[in-house]
This record gives C-alpha cells, sequence and structure tokens, in this order.
C-alpha cells in the first residue's frame, strides 16, 4: 500500500485494514477452496477459446456422439466438439455477469445510502419502491423486460443488474444507517462538505464489507440468471457457444450424451459455489457471522 | 414501551392484531396498484410500437392495426391503462394473441399445477431442513452442524437448474431409470392424474430450499438458546427437553414462520427454469413460453399472479408473525 506523504492517515488505515482482511480470508480453508474454483473458472473462460481441440462452431462428428478418444466430453446436437464449446462458452457469460453485477451494486449501493443518509421523504419514497420492486421475482422482472425490447445480450444486463437494486439497496441502507448518525458525520455537515463527498468519501468506506458481501453474493446471483436466461433460449444467437445455450440446444439428448448438458452445468456451479464459498469466508472474517441475517435481508 | 404512566390502551392497541392486518392489506393494495402500473408499462406503453413488435415478419398493415385495436393502443395510455385494468378488475384477463383463447381459461390448469408445485416443494423443505436445523442447534459447533454448514452452503449456491439437470442424470437417464425425466402432461391436465411426473420437479425445488430453511431456523433456535430466559430455565434444573420445547421453540417460532413465508416467494421465481426443464405445465413455463410469442396478455396476467402471490404472502407471514408474538405488536407502531 503506497501512499503519498502527506496523505490524512485514516484512509491509509483503512486501506491497510481491508487488506488485511482479503488476506485473511485467503488463509482460511474456506478462502482457498473458494479462490481456487473462482481462479479455475476463470482461468477456463479466459484461455479456453485459444485451446479449443477442434473449432467449437463446425460439425465434427455425429449427433450426441458418446465420450471418446477424440472427443472426451461427446459431441452436441449438432455434431460439434463439446469440450471445445465448453472451453469457448465462457467468456460471455462471465463479462455479463460481472457487467451486471457492478452496475446493480453500484446503483443499489447509492440508493442504499442515500436512503439512510437523507432519512424523511427520501427514504420514504425510495425504500417503497424497493419494496414494490421485491413483488416481482428475480427471474420475472427480467422476463418482463425482455418481452418488449427482445432477448438483447445488453438488455439481458441492464435488466439483471435492475434486478439486484431493491434488494442491495435495503441491506446497504441498514447497514449505512449507523453510520450516519456517527460524529464524524455531523462533523463533516459542520464545516459544509457536499452531500457528494459525505456519501462517497465518508459513508462509503465504512460499509465495505457489506458492500464485498453483496457484491460476491449478486456476482453468484448474475451468473445464475443469466446462464438461466440463456438456458430459456434467451441469449446469444446461434451458433454461438455458451454455457447456458449449451443447456437449451443439448437437453433434448441428455439420455444419449449427457455432457452436452452436465459439463456446462457442472462448471456453471463450480463458479458459483466458489463465488459463494470465498463470500462466505470473507464474511466470517470482516463481519464475524455467518451471514444468516444479511442473507434474510438479501431473500426478504 | 415502557410508557411513565398507564395510559387508556387507544383502539389501536385493543385491536392490535386487526390494525396491523389492515394496514398491511392497505400497503399490499397500494404496492399491488402501483405493479398493475409497472407491468402495464412494461409491456404496452413503453416506446415502439407493441402491435408490430408482437406480430414480428408477419405483420401486415391490417394485422397491426387489429392487434392495435386489441390492445387499445389507438387510444391515450391512460385511457390504456383504464381499459386494461377495468377488465382485470372484472375478471376480464383478455385472450391470447398466440390462439385467441381467453388467457384465464389457458392459465388456470397452469395456476394450479404450480400450486401444487410450489406447496409439495415447501411442506417437504419443510420436514427436511427443520428436523436438521433443530438438531443442529442443539449441537452447536460440534461435527454434524460444521459439516451441515458446508454442505448447506454448497448447495445454496448451486443453482436450481444444475441441481434439476444432476437429478435428471442421476434419477431419469444415465444411472437408474426409475424416474420420467421430463413430463410430458399436455398442457391443460392436472399434474396429479399422473404424481410420478411431479417427483424430480418436487425434489429439486425442496433441495434448493432446505438450505435457506435450516440455516435460519438453525440462527433463530441458536439466538433463543442463548438468551437469558433460556439461561434462566436452565438454571432453575429443568430438564433439557422441556428448556428446550417450552422455552426456546415458541420464541424461535417467528423467524421460522418469515422463513417460511420467504421460501414460498423463493419458490415462485424458482419455478420458472424449474418448470421449464421438466417441461412441467406450470406458470413458469407459460411464462416462458409467453415472453418466446410475446403473448402480452398472458406474460401480463402471470406475472401480476406472481406478485399478488407474493404480496399475499407477506401479509400472511406478518401477520402469524405477530400472532405467535404478541409482544412485537407494540413494538411495531410503523408498518415496516
Amino acid at each position: 500500500m503506497t501512499t503519498t506523504g502527506i496523505a490524512p492517515p485514516a484512509p491509509a488505515v483503512r486501506a491497510r485494514r481491508k487488506a488485511g482482511r482479503f488476506r485473511q480470508t485467503i488463509r482460511t480453508g474456506r478462502g482457498k477452496v473458494g479462490l481456487a474454483f473462482v481462479l479455475f473458472v476463470v482461468l477456463v473462460a479466459a484461455i479456453g477459446p485459444f485451446v479449443t481441440p477442434s473449432p467449437p462452431d463446425s460439425t465434427v462428428g455425429t449427433v450426441f456422439g458418446p465420450p471418446s478418444g477424440q472427443f472426451w466430453l461427446g459431441t452436441d446436437t449438432l455434431g460439434r466438439s463439446v469440450l471445445s464449446r465448453v472451453l469457448d462458452g465462457g467468456w460471455v457469460l462471465l463479462v455479463m455477469a460481472l457487467a451486471a453485477t457492478i452496475i446493480g451494486v453500484g446503483l443499489g449501493a447509492i440508493v442504499g445510502m442515500s436512503a439512510a443518509y437523507f432519512r424523511g421523504v427520501i427514504d420514504t419514497v425510495l425504500m417503497r419502491a424497493v419494496d414494490v420492486l421485491l413483488a416481482f421475482p428475480q427471474i420475472v422482472l427480467v422476463l418482463l423486460l425482455i418481452s418488449v425490447v427482445g432477448p438483447k445480450l445488453w438488455l439481458i444486463v441492464l435488466a439483471v443488474a435492475f434486478s439486484h437494486l431493491p434488494a442491495v439497496a435495503r441491506v446497504i441502507r441498514s447497514a449505512s444507517i449507523d453510520v450516519t448518525e456517527r460524529d464524524f458525520i455531523a462533523s463533516d455537515e459542520a464545516i459544509a462538505l457536499s452531500r457528494t463527498r459525505i456519501l462517497f468519501a465518508e459513508v462509503l468506506p465504512n460499509v465495505t464489507s457489506p458492500l464485498m458481501v453483496e457484491l460476491g453474493l449478486r456476482l453468484a446471483w448474475s451468473t445464475a440468471v443469466i446462464a438461466g436466461l440463456n438456458l430459456l433460449g434467451f441469449g446469444q444467437a446461434p451458433p454461438a457457444p455458451g454455457w447456458g445455450e449449451m443447456i437449451y440446444e443439448n437437453i433434448s439428448g441428455i439420455s444419449v450424451n449427457p455432457w452436452g448438458v452436465l459439463a456446462p452445468a457442472l462448471i456453471i456451479a463450480i463458479l458459483t459455489i466458489g463465488v459463494n464459498t470465498l463470500t462466505d469466508a470473507f464474511a466470517r472474517v470482516s463481519l464475524g457471522s455467518d451471514r444468516a441475517p444479511l442473507e434474510m435481508e438479501q431473500l426478504v | 414501551m415502557a410508557t411513565e404512566v398507564q395510559r387508556k390502551p387507544s383502539w389501536r392497541q385493543r385491536h392490535d392484531l386487526l390494525a396491523v392486518f389492515a394496514s398491511r392489506l392497505g400497503y399490499g393494495l397500494i404496492t399491488l396498484f402501483i405493479v398493475t402500473i409497472i407491468v402495464f408499462w412494461a409491456t404496452q406503453a413503453l416506446p415502439g410500437n407493441a402491435a408490430s413488435a408482437i406480430l414480428g415478419t408477419h405483420a401486415t398493415p391490417a394485422l397491426v392495426k387489429e392487434t392495435e385495436n386489441q390492445l387499445h393502443l389507438n387510444r391515450s395510455v391512460f385511457s390504456q391503462y383504464w381499459a386494461w385494468l377495468s377488465g382485470i378488475l372484472q375478471g376480464n384477463f383478455g385472450h391470447s394473441l398466440t390462439n385467441g383463447s381467453s388467457v384465464w381459461a389457458l392459465i388456470k390448469p397452469r395456476l394450479i399445477n404450480s400450486a401444487i408445485l410450489v406447496v409439495l416443494a415447501a411442506f417437504f423443505g419443510s420436514i427436511i431442513g427443520i428436523p436438521l436445523a433443530i438438531y443442529a442447534a442443539l449441537h452447536k459447533d460440534k461435527l454434524f452442524d460444521r459439516v451441515m454448514a458446508v454442505i448447506t452452503l454448497s448447495i445454496s449456491a448451486i443453482p436450481d437448474f444444475v441441481v434439476a439437470v444432476l437429478l435428471v442424470t442421476i434419477f431419469a437417464t444415465v444411472v437408474w431409470k426409475v424416474l420420467p425425466a421430463v413430463s410430458v402432461v399436455p398442457v391443460g391436465v392436472y399434474a396429479w392424474s399422473t404424481p410420478r411426473l411431479l417427483v424430480l420437479p418436487v425434489a429439486t425445488l425442496s433441495l434448493v430450499i432446505v438450505p435457506y430453511i435450516y440455516r435460519m431456523t438453525r440462527a433463530a433456535l441458536i439466538d433463543a438458546f442463548e438468551s437469558e430466559y433460556v439461561e434462566l430455565a436452565r438454571l432453575k434444573g429443568l430438564r433439557p427437553l422441556r428448556v428446550s420445547v417450552v422455552h426456546a421453540l415458541p420464541n424461535a417460532l417467528a423467524p421460522v414462520i418469515q422463513v417460511s413465508g420467504l421460501n414460498f416467494i423463493y419458490l415462485a421465481g424458482g419455478i420458472v427454469l424449474v418448470e421449464y426443464i421438466f417441461n412441467f405445465p406450470g406458470i413458469g413455463q407459460g411464462l416462458v413460453n409467453a415472453v418466446s410469442d410475446r403473448d402480452v396478455p398472458t406474460i401480463q396476467f402471470i406475472v401480476l399472479s406472481l406478485a399478488t402471490f407474493y404480496i399475499v404472502i407477506n401479509i400472511l407471514a406478518d401477520v402469524a408473525v405477530l400472532v405467535v408474538t404478541p409482544r412485537r405488536r407494540y413494538a411495531r407502531s410503523a408498518p415496516a
């Protein structure tokens, strides 16, 4: 952590403590397992496209051929190599999930912090809006938005991001409320610091732990929801490979070559288990809880 | 609420449950009203001509005109909304754009099938999750508790559709072929006519919600076990069984009820993917089909039913919590 000479001590201390939390997380057993799972999937998605044994979009074998020496995971509904498609099909999903998570958690945090800081009418209006949006199950909200504009990839990202907003806003609001009542906020107000500055430079650094936990939980959710939408047929246009799309394409052949469905399903599960385990380890280190209360708020 | 003087209880305090119920119902209705606006806005009033979007490549000027009339697109947005809402209030949910029959007649069997699925999943999820949670809470930090923590974390991290795919592979196709993989129930037939088809979808959804039930119940029970009144009961020399059943459990009931409510809500979203994978004729599959076909009246009806379900469950859970924990009735003067 290199901080320039005259930086105020508080952020430096904060940064050091944050680095400590991550290092502590990685040192726990859960943290190691979670990180290993996540790194495995990220490596497959990032390096996979360059090492496909056969072109992912071209027919190279029989339809739904079983695993063999040539095709380790067999072939799919059009006789394409399942292994090649798994290797090439991850990065779009990962990029979409990451984008949806960052946008959704970012907007949710802004809404939550604003509600906690401004209180009064703003709080009431924002939280009532959140209540209303929570009345839609997440995937239903996304389907509703897709039904009009069509299954465009950018729309899926924005719709999933938007569907995270209410739950994140609720969690961050309750985490920020205590902070906004502390003395240093009153002193900031006394010296007439701008409200934006108070929100982002004073409240935000004090809710990073719940925010990181939300990022982790939401990343796993985004992956599951986006892959789920792809599985329902709302995704990349064929013949582009994708883990969710592969389940959609190959489910009819599950009794002939189950790997066309199992391989993408399992790698998605490895990713979501890894992200959740890592998040859980971080929550135990930084919040000292086993996450039950947070999860409650996330679901309510 | 320790008040300084003994005051005469207000009407609100004397009829606490009724008052809370009324206010929750009021908020529920307001929420539902706003939900109708959102659903209408998203499906019909967004920019772009919904009629040609629905018709896609089949759009001829005459067909566009006809669809516009059916959706009341030729009127102002407000009067469109009003026509739509008053139709719904009179039980007229419109006609499907794909085959012209009434949405209600098409969706009613699906609603019932999904309801069966959700109720069975919630039931099995609870009878598996709650006893495990009680055992874990009684033996906190012992081996069983720690193993279950890892297992529930892993299961809750697996997306529903992966659980579904795994169960199909294990029980229906590759390993054993004991159960039908996908249902062949035609749309409009009730699921109970072939109970075997319910097994895998119900198993998937139950498995998915067990971790939530387990963790919440365990946390609530541990809270209760660590409280002072349980400590006192123990110090009085009461038997452990009596302490847990008579003293701790009633106070852990409220969170458990909330969890049960949450589960129904979670299942309302979970059925979409699971029904699709098992080809189960419920509203989840109906919604996916309707979105693919851009069948606006059907989408509107299904989304509204799911939102109504959510609101009703929330009200019921809130009221049930107040029934089992009288002290909370006064603590919550403002509806949360």
